[in-house]
């Protein structure tokens, strides 16, 4: 039976309507399969009871014929979405064994469309991170190695744990989340397809939040058509969550193998770097040599705000961070350290309760958010924010249909490997991707290729405002042309 | 309208003008609180209406109640303020256990109401006129409940997230007589259109003065901020003795420190709650959770054609219809019920062009006074306005005099009922007869020839031979008939 882990998405719904194998057979497939990769760390928590009743409520769905899109599909969820009654920390210690009473709307979209939660996943502590190393339950393992090395890799961030369990087939797709690349490096660092949608295209609520502004929820799938499938379910307006927009959620996988023909590409000459590697530069331009195989006009185009939409992330996204975090005090639930007031109720609740690096970003945002620094460092960020944002669609004005870049400037690294000394080394791993978030369009990363080191790479495909459709078209060229990449069992 | 004259404080070194800023906290009249769905009532078991994104849990997202805008808008309305049509929500950061969010979502750069201004009345009919700044939503803040426990404190979410409308007015308040009549104007016009019930005792109206001193006409001194005062009367209070307290500061060599102050109703003083350097900073900044708020101006149109008649319109319209004073029509419209008592009597009138006026009168002095003496409310008269209505008709159609209408009121205030069955059953009426009359006035005229005599070069004692009339028929007689036959009789 662990071959059925193997399925993609699409085949495994062939295969339960056609009740060659059951939801249940398939959940079990899966449970088995998460048990021999407890050393990735990937899940921070196994529901396996759960998982196989909500596999025979999937089967008796089917059976009765209204299965649902998503009937009977094992998923991993991020430890960011709220699950009801099973436990959510946001891979942090502060927040305990908080159990919440509520599902986040995008996952109670995917039971609804009859998915099976398998168990919840690791990732950066309140997503802050880009290698999965800031996560209170340890880091993530990369179920990727460099050729002939036994060195453990970082499945990217801040979405790793969701990244490496779809790329062991853990599950048949994860929910993600990315503020500013967390969705997209993750995959790039695995070769599996990871998209952020626009902003507003799903709903946020019940998804501990970072960086309100940037946040979007996503899937990481085995395949474009997997990913387009799962977006589907997740998207769509929400009236709890005001920056959700009222436009109907299309039928994404129709877009698959829809003819690019006479798209316009557009390839942005700031995204050009010094020092990136060789490969990363060749993986680039064979993307664009298949696109415009596959009909697509590329086009040279110029983002020229793109040098300042990391410092400017680096100001919103802290500023927004030091404000949501404010409420984890320890007063209503997750941890309470002891103390003789309330000020040092606070102070060593927060103290224990944060990793290193999100009180480093609650420090920065409080910093840049307090009287006398806010117009030099947060207005700007978001005048910066404005230009970056108009780079963009002054682009797409031009006929630009979508933006190829890299996913990454770099593949995956060793655990420990970077951000050490100087947490902008870590920083610079979300170069490519977040100028998305702050634009609040929709970004998909692909797998593309291997590295001299036989690691995965990815790229980058940028569209218009709610054209994710576009983004799954031309993803579906790129991995017909790249074909797809599944790491070698080690663990 | 020029501002009245006010009040100047005596120091050691002459006159001192007090210059007063006001920033009144209003909780908004609404089922549900600004961005959930919790119920607002009052007096529920503690943390019984307290939901999700109140107690703030993660992931939860506000969402803008709005009935709370429409609120905001009419009130802004109401103090003839501009009403701004695109606003925007910001968070205010602090940690306090009362804030589970860690921030409250305010208005800080963008209200929703902008400039505007209310004309307040003071004593001896004279007005003035208070500049607002400024009109904000705002959350309200969880209660902590400090004196339940030895060692700790306990908090009710049942108040967090409540709509507040903050109002700022401009340093345009002199004293303290102005500050609490600006109070109750606001109050007043709140009640009118039902937009807060301004109940302070239940803390649905809260006030935090600012107070500075200066020599008349001179630059405006440091101010202290006396947060969170409860009673019109303790911001009276709190005025006279915080700038008392700084003009002795001043007068003995010091300097006023900018600080927060805390109001004791107890010892009568005001005590330093934290300085400046203490100060918070809020880091305020837009949030992101929320889009900024925007509506047309068709939409404030809307609620400004369906505004009820508020105090100063309606005052005008008691002075140019019904020839009120305006000092008579502004004790009737000050209080919404009051008014309301007022104009049903009005409708229940025979004749309200001839009464209206005796009606205001009987409501402000028989009716108000009665209700002071014994400490009720209008809403809990014992007369009510359709018997009043019935005694103000019997004295205009001169069925009972004055003076019996008086003794008709002490019995419907007692024991209740129809006035004009009472008039018929007690024999109250007004004896009309003349020739009844008469025979009383030959009486009186005869026990008293001395008095009778002098009557021709004292006109003014014709009055006593009225009183003995009236007296002598159990104030029956109708006195305008007896006036007449006495002139008569007496030669006058």
């Amino acid at each position: 039976m662990t071959d059925l882990t193997s399925l993609m998405l699409a085949e495994a719904r062939k295969g339960l309507a056609a009740k060659t194998f059951t939801s249940l057979e398939l959940t079990d497939a899966h449970l088995s399969a998460i048990e021999k990769a407890r050393m990735l760390n990937a899940f921070v928590m196994e529901t396996p009871e759960q998982a196989r009743s909500m596999a025979r409520e999937a089967d008796a769905r089917i059976a009765r014929g209204d299965g649902g899109p998503l009937a009977g599909i094992p998923l991993g969820i991020k430890d960011l979405f709220a699950t009801k009654g099973v436990r959510t920390t946001a891979c942090s210690k502060i927040l305990g064994n908080f159990v919440p009473t509520y599902e986040s709307t995008v996952t109670s979209q995917l039971w609804r469309d009859g998915a099976v939660m398998l168990g919840k996943l690791n990732n950066d502590e309140f997503a802050m991170g880009s290698a999965n190393e800031t996560s209170c339950f340890g880091p993530v393992g990369n179920p990727w190695r460099r050729e002939g090395s036994n060195t453990t890799l970082v499945p990217g961030g801040s979405s790793g744990g969701s990244a490496s369990a779809v790329a062991a087939l853990l599950c048949m797709g994860a929910t993600a989340t990315d503020t500013g690349g967390s969705i997209r490096q993750p995959a790039a660092f695995t070769a599996t397809v990871g998209i952020k949608p626009t902003y507003g295209r799903c709903s946020r609520w019940g998804i501990v939040a970072f960086a309100s502004s940037l946040d979007q929820a996503g899937p990481i799938a085995r395949s474009v058509r997997d990913a387009a499938m799962l977006l589907r379910s997740m998207a769509g307006h929400d009236p709890k969550d005001t920056t959700s927009v009222d436009i109907a959620v299309p039928d994404y996988e129709a877009a698959i193998g829809k003819s690019v023909k006479g798209m316009k590409i557009g390839i942005p000459k700031e995204y050009r770097l010094d020092g990136m590697p060789a490969e990363i530069e060749k993986l680039w331009s064979a993307g664009a040599d298949w696109l415009k195989a596959a009909g697509a006009e590329l086009v040279e185009v110029s983002l020229p705000h793109t040098k300042y939409a990391l410092p400017a992330y680096y100001i919103v996204a802290p500023a927004e961070a030091s404000s949501n975090l404010a409420r984890y005090d320890g007063v209503r639930y997750g941890l309470r350290e002891q103390a003789k007031n309330v000020t040092e109720l606070y102070e060593n609740t927060r103290a224990r309760g944060f990793g290193a690096e999100v009180r480093r970003r609650v420090m920065i945002g409080t910093y840049v958010l307090s009287a006398g620094y806010y117009d030099a460092y947060y207005l700007r960020a978001q005048k910066v924010r404005t230009l970056i944002k108009k780079d963009f669609e002054d682009c797409f004005a031009r006929g630009v249909n979508a933006i190829l870049t890299p996913a990454t400037p770099s593949a995956a690294f060793g655990i420990g490997e970077k951000g050490g000394a100087d947490p902008v080394e870590m920083y610079l791993n979300d170069i490519f991707t977040v100028t998305v978030n702050m634009a609040g369009l929709p970004g998909i990363a692909v797998p593309a290729g291997m590295d001299a080191q036989g690691l995965p790479l990815g790229l980058q495909l940028i569209g218009r405002p709610f054209e994710e459709e576009t983004l799954f078209s031309l993803g579906e060229v790129i991995e017909q042309a790249a074909g797809r990449f599944t790491p070698a069992r080690w663990w | 309208m020029s501002t009245a004259t006010h009040k100047l404080l005596k120091g050691a070194t002459g006159d001192w003008e007090v210059v007063i800023g006001m920033e009144i906290h209003a909780q908004v009249t609404s089922n549900s609180k600004l961005f959930s769905g919790a119920s607002t009532a009052f007096g529920g078991e503690p943390n019984t209406q307290v939901s999700l994104v109140d107690a703030a849990m993660p992931g939860m997202l506000p969402v803008i109640n709005e009935e709370c805008v429409r609120q905001a808008v009419r009130t802004g309305l109401g103090l003839n303020a501009k009403i701004n049509l695109r606003s925007v929500f910001d968070r205010k950061n602090y940690f306090y256990p009362d804030l589970p969010q860690g921030y409250q979502i305010s208005q800080y750069k963008s209200p929703i109401v902008g400039e505007g201004e209310v004309i307040v009345e003071l004593e001896g009919g004279k007005t003035a006129t208070i500049g607002i700044e400024r009109l904000h939503l705002e959350q309200d803040p969880a209660k902590m409940l400090h004196d339940r426990l030895p060692s700790q404190s306990l908090i009710d979410l049942n108040r967090c997230g409540v709509a507040l409308m903050e109002i700022v007015s401009k340093p345009d308040i002199r004293d303290a007589e102005q500050a609490k009549a600006y109070v109750s104007k606001l109050r007043s016009i709140m009640r009118y259109l039902g937009t807060c019930d301004g109940d302070m005792e239940k803390g649905s109206l809260r006030a935090d003065v600012n107070v500075s001193v200066r020599k008349p006409g001179g630059p405006l001194g440091t101010r202290c901020e006396i947060k969170n005062l409860n009673s019109i009367n303790f911001i009276g209070q709190a005025v006279e003795v915080e700038a008392r307290r700084q003009i002795e500061i001043i007068e003995e060599g010091g300097k006023i420190e900018q600080e927060t102050r805390l109001f004791d109703p107890n010892k009568g003083e005001t005590r330093s709650l934290r300085s400046k350097e203490e100060a918070h900073d809020y880091r305020y900044f837009p949030d992101p959770d929320l889009l900024p708020l925007e509506f047309p101006q068709s939409y404030v149109d809307e609620l400004k054609a369906k505004l009820p008649e508020l105090p100063d319109q309606k005052k005008t319209r008691f002075v140019a219809d019904l020839g009120l004073s305006a000092y008579d029509a502004s004790v009737l419209v000050a209080e919404r019920e009051s008014a309301l008592f007022y104009e049903t009597v009005l409708d229940r009138l025979a004749n309200r062009a001839r009464d209206g006026k005796m009606a205001a009168n009987w409501v402000i002095n028989e009716l108000f006074g009665r209700l002071n003496k014994e400490g009720r409310d209008i809403t809990d008269s014992p007369v009510n306005a359709e018997q009043l209505a019935a005694i103000i008709d019997l004295i205009g159609e001169g069925t009972i005099s004055g003076k019996i209408a008086k003794d008709l009121f002490e019995i419907v205030w007692q024991e209740g009922g129809d006035p004009r069955a009472l008039v018929e059953s007690r024999g109250m009426k007004q004896v009309t007869d003349l020739s009844a009359i008469e025979k009383v006035v030959d009486d009186i005229l005869a026990a008293n020839p001395d008095k009778a005599a002098q009557v021709k070069d004292k006109p003014q004692s014709l009055g006593w031979f009225v009183g003995q009339v009236m007296k002598a028929s159990g104030g029956k007689a109708n006195p305008q008939s007896v006036n007449e036959l006495l002139k008569s009789k007496l030669g006058v």
